[in-house]
């Protein structure tokens, strides 16, 4: 009898591949729109976190109040004995000091006389410890356009499109021209070991990248650092554990009174991104509601209809001797199969897609190109485990209230109405 | 069963439905009996109650008052799923407009009833083919309805109906959408069954083409039986 009814449903395009094509679409739909702007969300706060904010930051008081002028000199102090207490108090996280520094870069001619000089936005990294992630935590290796990553001391990186501005290459000497931490002029000679492009404007367009002790060495700051960063080791950042962190800190080591004592802040605590990640991820929460809600309007209604225009097939199933009983279930049945077979469909589709945006992305640097975000060029789908059921859960679930709703009506009518549309 | 027995005992029915605060009277105080065997027309112009009365011998329709004894069970009493077991083992039902399920070959819906009853494989093929032969349509068992005539639809649908040995077919104006040689054809080939296996037909017809076959007559106007007449 199952063989028999899954025949009809086959041969039948309108009670088959109609309604699966409408759910799959629908699925499809909401499976790729999540995994996008997910991906969207995602890439932004992880273009922060890898290159600015960290998932979690120690800052002296003074230096987090005047932060966006690089006050070195209001650095912390002590670092190597901070991190060591950090990677013992929160042994989840990956603890690293970075320094950001402001200089000219000149480059010399053959004389030794300037040929280009042009402002850098520096940024210290340990690039030499043993146990430093940094380079794979910034994809250095993949960011490479010529050269190769520093391996010694002395050697830089810097942005592919600074150094054809400055029309220097791989190999090329330049001078680092900055403050120290106690206000003195800082000179110190490098190599440019490659260029790199990040696919984030406001890093390719005039970054510097150097060995954190270099930077120590030249501006001054033996075992300081303007900032401590903490990234937990499986990289997703967990809000309600970063609040609670940093309470923790906060509680023991900073002391409102001394500037110079060391303050904790989330991701979410920096760059007012606490409320740019309520807002978009209640944009997003909104966007994803509504367009569930009119698609599971949609399939409800498709199985409505689909119920409705079967009336007359039940007549003819009750007169052959099937029970109302046996006729809902058998439409139950059915609105199962649909909604799984629709919504297999219109996930693996909205997942195939969502991969290769994730893969491929959208390249928005034109309209980055003026940009002091820390978001990335190319714009990317991201596929979470949600994205594995946000479409696949309304596709099967309206479809089978569609048919429910409709099949109720079977119950409703008089057997002989419902005869009677036999000869409707 | 014997053949003397009343398989068919209607006992003072009536059937209203309700038109807002009033009702219409459908049938009113109607009264016979059926033995095994009989082929018997309702007969009376359109709105005289007819298919109501049929609705109501297939367990279709509830009485509002009085009761159809069918096959020993009380219509009235019946549950939707005990209704469902009597139209599914007892009863075959025979349309104007054929209603055979579009997607299906001819065989497939033939072999309906049968898997309804849970019939086996080979012996589901046996009797479909076996329905198919009394209907003349064995060469036309892969065809889809869309591929047949008009007369050949209704015989494929006296094959569904008579696939399972019911005791009663009920046919409710099997040819008002046949020309005369077609109905002439099908009303044959009931007669020949209800000689050949004792199946009692009862028709609701005002056909004149169907009303020349009939053994019986039953008169019905404005929900009343004027006439039952044995023409036998």
């Amino acid at each position: 009898m199952i063989r028999f009814l899954f025949k009809g449903l086959i041969r039948d395009r309108h009670r088959s591949l109609f309604p699966i094509i409408i759910v799959a679409v629908g699925v499809f739909l909401t499976t790729f729109l999540y995994s996008w702007m997910n991906g969207v969300l995602n890439d932004m706060t992880d273009a922060n976190a890898k290159f600015d904010t960290g998932h979690m930051k120690v800052m002296t008081i003074a230096y987090n109040k005047l932060s966006n002028q690089l006050p070195n000199d209001l650095a912390l102090t002590g670092v190597d004995r901070l991190i060591d207490t950090l990677k013992m108090t929160f042994p989840n996280y990956d603890w690293t000091a970075r320094i950001k520094f402001g200089g000219l870069l000149d480059t010399p001619d053959e004389n030794g006389e300037t040929k280009s000089q042009a402002p850098a936005a520096g940024f210290a990294l340990d690039l030499f410890g043993k146990n430093s992630k940094e380079a794979a935590r910034l994809n250095l290796s993949k960011a490479i356009v010529k050269g190769r990553i520093p391996e010694k001391p002395g050697e830089i990186l810097i942005s592919d499109e600074f150094a054809k501005r400055m029309d220097v290459g791989v190999n090329s000497k330049v001078t680092l021209l900055s403050t120290s931490s106690s206000g003195a002029m800082a000179v110190q000679n490098f190599i440019i070991s490659g260029t790199v492009e990040f696919g984030i404007t406001a890093m390719d367009r005039g970054a510097i990248i150097a060995d954190l002790g270099d930077i120590q060495y030249a501006l001054d700051m033996q075992n300081s650092a303007g900032e401590i960063l903490g990234y937990s080791k499986d990289m997703f950042y967990n809000s309600k554990t970063a609040d609670k962190m940093a309470a923790e800190f906060n509680n023991i080591y900073t002391k409102p009174d001394d500037k110079y004592s060391p303050v904790m802040l989330s991701l979410e605590d920096q760059n007012g991104l606490r409320d740019y990640l309520h807002y978009v991820d209640g944009v997003i929460f909104f966007i994803i509601g509504v367009f569930l809600i009119a698609m599971s309007a949609v399939l409800l209604n498709a199985g409505l209809m689909s119920g409705i225009r079967r009336y007359g097939e039940v007549g003819i199933r009750l007169a052959l001797g099937e029970s109302k009983n046996q006729i809902y279930k058998s439409l139950l049945n059915e609105s199962i199969l649909i909604g799984i077979a629709g919504s297999i469909i219109g996930t693996g589709l909205g997942l195939a897609l969502a991969y290769f945006m994730q893969e491929h992305g959208i390249d928005m640097s034109g309209q980055f190109q003026n940009s002091t975000l820390m978001i990335n060029n190319m714009i990317r789908a991201r596929i979470t485990f949600t994205s594995y059921y946000i479409g696949f859960i309304p596709g099967l679930l309206a479809t089978l209230l569609g048919t429910s709703l409709s099949g109720i009506q079977i119950f409703k009518r008089q057997t002989a109405s419902l005869f009677k549309e036999l000869e409707s | 069963m014997d053949d003397n027995k009343n398989i068919i005992l209607v006992e003072e029915l009536v059937k209203d439905y309700s038109m807002g605060s009033s009702y219409f009277r459908a049938l009113n105080d109607i009264s016979f009996t059926a033995k095994k065997g009989e082929f018997t027309g309702l007969v009376g112009p359109s709105g005289s109650g007819k298919t109501t009365l049929l609705n109501i011998l297939g367990a279709l329709d509830n009485p509002t008052q009085g009761d159809a004894i069918v096959l020993g069970k009380s219509v009235k009493s019946l549950t939707h799923k005990d209704a469902a077991r009597l139209r599914n083992n007892s009863i075959g039902f025979i349309f104007q407009t054929y209603n055979l399920l579009p997607v299906y070959s001819v065989f497939e819906n033939v072999e309906f009833p049968l898997l309804l009853l849970k019939k086996g494989k080979e012996e589901r093929e046996e009797a479909v083919m076996k329905a198919l032969s009394w209907v003349g349509l064995t060469s036309k068992a892969k065809s889809r309805p869309n591929q047949l005539s008009g007369g050949e639809s209704q015989r494929v649908a006296v094959a569904r109906a008579m696939v399972k040995n019911p005791v009663i077919v009920l046919a409710d104006e099997p040819t008002a959408n046949l020309d005369a040689e077609n109905s002439h054809n099908i009303i044959r080939t009931m007669l020949k069954l209800n000689e050949e296996l004792k199946t009692t037909f009862i028709f609701a017809t005002h056909d004149e083409k169907v009303i020349s076959y009939l053994h019986r007559k039953i008169v019905l106007n404005d929900g009343k039986i004027v006439n039952d007449i044995n023409l036998n």
